[in-house]
């Protein structure tokens, strides 16, 4: 009896101590602020160390060229994921207190969502001084809110139309459509002839959606920090409404495809010509000869034109785009705003990013540089894509408001988008039904909305 | 037998020793589960309801509303037509999963060869594959442009079903589902099949039974038992469908909104907008909905009398 009682206690102590064991050994996972979590390998160890959550395709070689020019702080990144994937971890960061990084990649639409809960840094006293001639006004209004700024801008994606060359000859097209009405009636000519789709109107992708309605005037969002809880939502406006209308349209008539982007199922159908144009922004090369398209038997048949528009006075418009933002748990707010305006902003950082048309960066001393405003770019067969469009539009971009409920918004519209795609909803009754959805969630969450 | 008894010097009775020893004993042997189950499980639940009763916003901060959440969760209409469709599923999933599980079990009963042995293996695969490896191959599967299903109806000169459309995506997961979870059913099936005491079938065939009398009214009345324990389980598991849509919704983020699933809406709420209370209110929401599906399923297979009947 003694003896099993005393093995009994033996036993449970080293059960009990080796689960301590494994949470003490397991620990520390999943957080960026663990400096010895680097993906990039750090040679000045004496430094202090700034965490970076990042995930261009070149970080590593942008980091290591950070690193090896300053000798006051070092740069220690993490792939946190992209797009959404970042944001669900880092939002849990914030809601927990820690595990944020110093400095963050955020898209400019999302910083209004974050700087709401006070996670992000003002930097206009950080050395916005310094580096406010190196991007334009419009880069700057995108990553500021109210009168604040809460970004280093990087990269950007002024929209045009890439279309193939060979589909728009088999068809007649002799010159790209320049307005809406010429797009449509190029869509209706391709159909008859029994081509393909002309264009795609994706449900996963409301912020392409939400840029054509700027193209048309609208303006969804007013928001400044200094009204305190008040907050702006018109989305059905008769701007908005005339857009999603002529979608809606092409849709049911079979003009365009309902297909999500981003998919290996969409990359299938782009090589395969399924889609006689894509309407993107400037990064969408680059992503595409990333995913393989322009490599086979698509070879040389892209070429790009202005995005068109309803009426010549329409502003440029901008989709995705990042910035690097400081976090309020970064140990050294001043040392991390050295990272983020510093980090992509050196010219053999940025001359890697655009050759390898991985972004198209925001800076000034790059977008006036003539080896790029003239470099004849091989996706496009030789064209002069940025000189024709992408340089253009981003020169005439006066920047967009976004709105701290701007997770919620995408995600009700991705709702009205997959409405429009299965005839459910007109253009119209989706407009109403989206502004009545997000007015609700943002009375909700304590929103005056005007 | 002579029972002596122990000196008495202020020590306790032996017999209460005896048994506050064996309790120690009892207690020490269940200490790292308890350890390990509170830790785990009772106080993050705990924590959960306590987040549950409190609203936040993101002007105005948190404030305490009890059960102000869940009034908001039953009339939400993103909840309920998500625990429609779990209901609806589960409706329809579990009695097809189910018979085709005991299909097959049968059969390998019957057969003795080594081809019943390398089916059952091949059959019981499936579930050995990560929920989430099955669902992205059936994505690719299901795709139009380079899925053999495609395949197939082009060379007939049609189109095939899209089975990531909103029309079809139910079947499309209903599919999925019973891929993976067939083989691990078929297996308890099975097993309680072994266990049944072969002199039964000789009686029975000694009476004159045929194959199908025995499969009816022996092998499936005996096997009952464990049907309803794994239906109680497949009911539990499908009602928290969450794995398949969320992985699908990478590919048809048209046919799967955020809220197809109440397990999918609680994590909407809590890890992407951030709305940590509301997403544990509907997770209890949830797990009441599970408790009572779970009970009027108990309640209607209740035993009456006799179990050989």
């Amino acid at each position: 009896m003694k003896m099993t009682k005393v093995i009994a206690a033996a036993a449970a102590l080293m059960v009990a101590g080796s689960l301590a064991a494994c949470s003490g050994g397991g620990g520390g996972g999943g957080g960026g602020n663990d400096a010895a979590n680097c993906t990039n390998k750090i040679t000045k160890t004496d430094l202090p160390v700034v965490t970076l959550w990042a995930w261009y395709p070149n970080t590593e070689l942008v980091v290591d060229n950070f690193n090896k020019d300053h000798d006051d702080v070092q740069v220690c990144w993490t792939n946190a994921g992209a797009g959404g994937d970042e944001y669900d971890k880092f939002q849990t960061a914030i809601s927990a207190g820690s595990g944020a990084p110093d400095v963050v990649m955020l898209e400019a639409d999302r910083i209004p969502t974050y700087q709401i809960q006070n996670a992000l840094v003002d930097l206009t006293d950080l050395g916005y001084a310094d580096v406010k001639g190196n991007f334009s006004d419009g880069a700057w209004k995108d990553v500021s809110v109210g009168g604040a700024v809460y970004g280093a801008p990087i990269d950007g994606g002024p929209m045009g139309m890439i279309y193939r060359k060979d589909v728009f000859d088999k068809y007649g097209i002799t010159t790209p459509p320049t307005t809406w009405a010429e797009f449509e009636a190029d869509a209706q000519k391709v159909k008859d002839a029994g081509g393909p789709f002309f264009a795609d109107f994706p449900a996963n992708q409301p912020a392409f959606v939400t840029a054509l309605l700027y193209q048309n005037g609208a303006q969804p969002f007013t928001y400044d920090p200094a009204n305190g809880g008040e907050i702006g939502i018109d989305l059905n406006s008769d701007a908005s409404k005339q857009v999603l209308d002529y979608w809606a349209g092409l849709v049911s008539k079979g003009l365009v495809s309902t297909q999500d982007q981003f998919t290996p199922e969409y990359i299938s159908g782009v090589i395969g010509g399924d889609y006689a144009t894509y309407l993107s922004a400037a990064w969408a090369p680059g992503y595409l000869q990333g995913a393989g398209v322009g490599e086979g038997d698509d070879a040389g048949v892209w070429a790009t034109a202005p995005l068109p528009k309803w009426d010549p006075s329409n502003p440029a418009v901008n989709w995705g785009g990042s910035a690097f933002s400081v976090t309020s748990q970064a140990k050294d707010p001043k040392l991390a705003a050295e990272v983020a305006f510093g980090v992509y902003a050196d010219d053999a950082s940025l001359k890697d990013g655009w050759e390898n048309q991985i972004i198209f960066p925001l800076n000034v001393n790059v977008l006036n540089d003539p080896a790029f405003v003239d470099a004849k770019v091989k996706f496009f067969d030789g064209q002069q894509a940025n000189k024709e469009v992408y340089v253009p539009a981003a020169n005439a971009y006066t920047g967009m408001t976004y709105t701290p409920i701007g997770q919620y918004f995408y995600t009700a519209f991705t709702k009205q988008i997959a409405a429009i795609d299965d005839g459910s909803a007109t253009g119209s009754e989706a407009a109403d039904a989206l502004q009545a959805d997000v007015v609700k969630y943002a009375e909700e969450q304590g929103f005056t909305v005007k | 037998m002579t029972i002596t008894l122990p000196a008495r010097r202020g020590a306790r009775p032996r017999r209460r020793s005896t048994g506050s020893r064996q309790n120690l004993t009892g207690w020490l042997f269940v200490g790292p589960f308890a350890i390990v189950f509170l830790a785990l499980l009772v106080l993050p639940l705990g924590f959960a309801f306590y987040l549950s009763t409190f609203q936040k916003a993101l002007i105005g901060g948190t404030k305490f509303v009890f059960l102000g959440n869940y009034a908001k969760a039953f009339t939400d209409p993103s909840f309920l037509d998500g625990v429609s469709f779990v209901i609806r599923f589960s409706l329809v999933l579990i009695p097809v999963q189910m018979a085709i599980s005991l299909a097959i079990a049968l059969v390998l009963d019957m057969v003795t060869t080594r081809f019943a042995r390398f089916s059952r293996l091949m059959i019981f695969m499936p579930y050995a594959i990560p929920a989430v490896i099955g669902a992205l191959m059936w994505g690719f599967l299901y795709s139009k442009n380079f899925g053999p299903i495609a395949d197939f109806f082009a060379a007939l000169g049609t189109t095939g079903p899209d089975f990531l459309s909103k029309g079809l995506i139910f079947w499309g997961l209903m599919n999925v589902v019973t891929w993976q979870w067939a083989g691990y059913y078929m297996i308890i099936i099975y097993a309680a099949l072994q266990g049944i005491d072969p002199t039964l079938y000789e009686a029975a065939r000694i009476d004159g039974a045929s194959q199908w009398q025995i499969i009816l009214r022996i092998k499936i009345p005996l096997v009952a038992p464990s049907l309803v324990l794994i239906l109680v389980f497949a009911l539990i598991g499908t009602l928290q469908f969450f794995n398949e849509p969320k992985i699908l919704q990478q590919l048809a983020a048209g046919a799967i909104p955020e809220d197809f699933t109440p397990n999918m809406y609680a994590y909407q709420q809590a890890f992407t907008l951030a709305n940590y209370n509301y997403g544990s209110a509907i997770s209890f929401a949830l797990g009441a909905v599970v408790f009572i599906c779970v009970y009027i399923f108990l309640f209607a297979t209740r035993k009456r009398g006799s179990f050989l009947s």
